[in-house]
């Protein structure tokens, strides 16, 4: 099991008033699985998956990704826990835009110890792998939506992380985009074994998913139970 | 951790060209903060350089005992032998003692610039004159004659002052005085003054005192001698200086009051400047939200996204402190001004930009980097990772 959370809650303070958001929630995902995480505005699912990521700490409960206790972990700790685990593709890809292509999909890699040129060359194939080696000099500006959201893929692989983590990946981009973009995470998961949790409102995105699990008020509805 | 902070800098750095109008309040603040500051001090500076740097070691200036400066001194006429005959001091060639009882009063002359009145200092002094300050040179002209109406105009006061050129004939105390030479003491205080003999100014004036006696001595080593010879002599009430201490003591005034105006007035700009840097920084942070939250979600520690606001903070600074230096520079170094000195008569100086001085303000620049960036490097830290990832 890559991903195991135990009686998960997270409730968040805002003025006077306490919302539980998350209430004692379980969930296991095995390695190479490609989760899709669905459910309307406000039922959850994106702060279950930012605890999944360790953007965000449980109130009570147990998360373990990758064999480490990552509601245990110190702030910077769970910073470099995630530079080595976790690759994040988010809905406005949020790319640097003062950065080529090249540019950024280095930037997971100055966190590791590899060198100027072993960096260069892992972002020319993570580019590659993504289908755009030949505009690894381009800046976000000068790309497309949907080749931006590549970039991001490649910038989110390009350490190769045990785990991918997507918020909404295909929510700003049309269809026949949002289908490529698709595409290539099902090719990863497929072809490169990455396992991969994806947020999304959208049934067509989640039907490119192995497994479709729907939240609701803050619980897992039954019947897509892990 | 150096890597990461180096890497988000360069980025930071990169993205200014987008924020170009708030990074550009911080450069043009902090120079305008080290332009005054710098520019102000190298007034000090220069005035300090010229009053304090007149006079040698082996040259002592006898005053009526109390007196502050010559204007308020008086030494009588009898007492001037008395003082030239005391032991260590230089005699010349014929056995006559090296040494001036002078006397110095006020004229008003035109400004060049303004055409306004100011005091100038007329210094009475003796035929001795050449051998008392050996490093007077007369660059024009000749040297003034005794008992004849004739002045020399220090180069300083030539550039500052109108009608004092050389041949020109000025009117004091119904008195017509010639300007035949002009002398220049290398740029000391005396370069401000107009020199004359002093029993014919005495005459003009219709004095009859000295107001100082200045002597040349036998060594630097002499001036004990000399100075416990006269205060010990019941006949005589006078104090004794060496001529730098003299000189740095009427520096000592003006000095202090331009540095408190130069660090008065900069301090009130730096405190305008630190808030512009804080805006500037705040905005950088805010405008970058995304992208800090985006760096720390990868794995980016909050260290490094501190270091680099700080960084860019104090590279602003440092940018905006150097401009204001090299502007103080190019408009003010060497510039000669005049201002009161302790005789109540202009004293002609240069405005001296010294390294010190452009250190110093580049030190005051880094300072309000630093603490412009302070609070908006704290707000980096804190930023909330979660919201920030999805702002649009």
């Amino acid at each position: 099991m890559i991903v195991s959370l135990k009686k998960v809650a997270k409730r968040y303070t805002r003025g006077k008033e306490t919302v539980e958001v998350l209430h004692s929630l379980d969930l296991g995902i095995e390695q190479g699985d490609f989760v899709a995480l669905m459910g309307p505005s406000g039922s959850g699912k994106t702060t279950l998956l930012n605890l999944i990521g360790g953007l965000d700490r449980p109130s009570e409960g147990e998360v373990v990704v990758a064999g480490e206790h990552i509601d245990r972990l110190s702030g910077a700790a769970l910073a470099r826990w995630r530079a080595r685990n976790v690759g994040f593709v988010f809905q406005f890809y949020n790319l640097m835009p003062m950065l080529s292509a090249q540019g950024n999909v280095e930037l997971p890699l100055l966190l590791t110890k590899l060198s100027a040129a072993q960096r260069r060359k892992n972002a020319q194939t993570a580019l590659t792998v993504v289908g755009l080696a030949d505009r690894a000099r381009h800046k976000p500006s000068e790309l497309s939506g949907g080749q931006q959201q590549r970039v991001a893929i490649a910038r989110a692989l390009v350490a190769d992380p045990t785990l991918l983590v997507c918020d909404e990946p295909t929510g700003d981009l049309d269809r026949k985009t949002a289908d490529e973009i698709l595409g290539l995470l099902q090719t990863l998961n497929r072809d490169y074994g990455k396992t991969i949790v994806m947020v999304t409102h959208d049934p067509k995105a989640a039907e490119f998913a192995k497994r479709q699990l729907h939240m609701d008020k803050g619980t897992l509805v039954p019947g897509n139970m892990p | 951790m150096f890597k990461q902070t180096y890497a988000i800098t360069v980025m930071n750095l990169r993205a200014i060209p987008q924020r170009l109008g708030t990074s550009s309040v911080i450069v043009i603040g902090i120079a305008g903060v080290v332009a005054v500051l710098v520019s102000v001090l190298a007034m000090a500076a220069g005035f300090h350089k010229t009053v304090a740097n007149s006079g040698r070691a082996d040259r002592a200036i006898v005053l009526r005992g109390g007196s502050q400066a010559e204007i308020n001194s008086s030494i009588a006429r009898d007492n001037l032998l008395t003082i030239l005959d005391a032991p260590g001091v230089q005699k010349d060639a014929s056995g006559k003692p090296v040494g001036c009882g002078e006397l110095v009063t006020v004229v008003n002359l035109p400004k060049i610039d303004d055409g306004n009145l100011s005091n100038v200092t007329l210094r009475g002094s003796c035929p001795q004159l050449p051998a008392l300050r050996p490093e007077l040179k007369i660059v024009e002209g000749r040297m003034f004659q005794p008992a004849v109406r004739e002045l020399i105009v220090g180069a300083g006061a030539a550039k500052q002052f109108a009608g004092i050129t050389l041949g020109s004939h000025i009117g004091f105390k119904e008195s017509d005085w010639t300007v035949v030479g002009i002398f220049t003491t290398g740029g000391d205080a005396h370069d401000s003054e107009l020199i004359a003999d002093a029993d014919t100014v005495q005459s003009a004036f219709r004095r009859s005192l000295f107001q100082s006696v200045t002597a040349l001595l036998t060594s630097p080593d002499a001036f004990d001698g000399f100075k416990d010879a006269l205060t010990t002599n019941p006949t005589l009430t006078v104090d004794v200086k060496r001529e730098p201490e003299y000189y740095a003591e009427q520096s000592k005034q003006l000095t202090k009051l331009l540095n408190f105006i130069a660090y008065f007035v900069g301090g009130i700009m730096a405190v305008g400047a630190m808030f512009g840097a804080l805006n500037t920084m705040y905005s950088a942070v805010s405008a970058r939200a995304r992208e800090i939250a985006t760096l720390r979600a990868i794995g980016f520690g909050a260290g490094p996204v501190v270091f680099s606001v700080f960084a860019e903070s104090l590279l602003l600074a440092l940018l905006g402190g150097a401009i204001g230096a090299a502007l103080s520079w190019a408009f003010f170094n060497g510039n000669v001004v005049s201002t009161l000195g302790d005789n109540f008569s202009q004293v002609v100086f240069r405005l001296t930009v010294t390294p010190a001085l452009i250190l110093s303000g580049i030190w005051l620049a880094l300072f309000i980097g630093l603490l412009g960036g302070l609070f908006p490097a704290i707000r980096s830290a804190r930023l909330p990772i979660i919201d920030a990832l999805r702002a649009q």
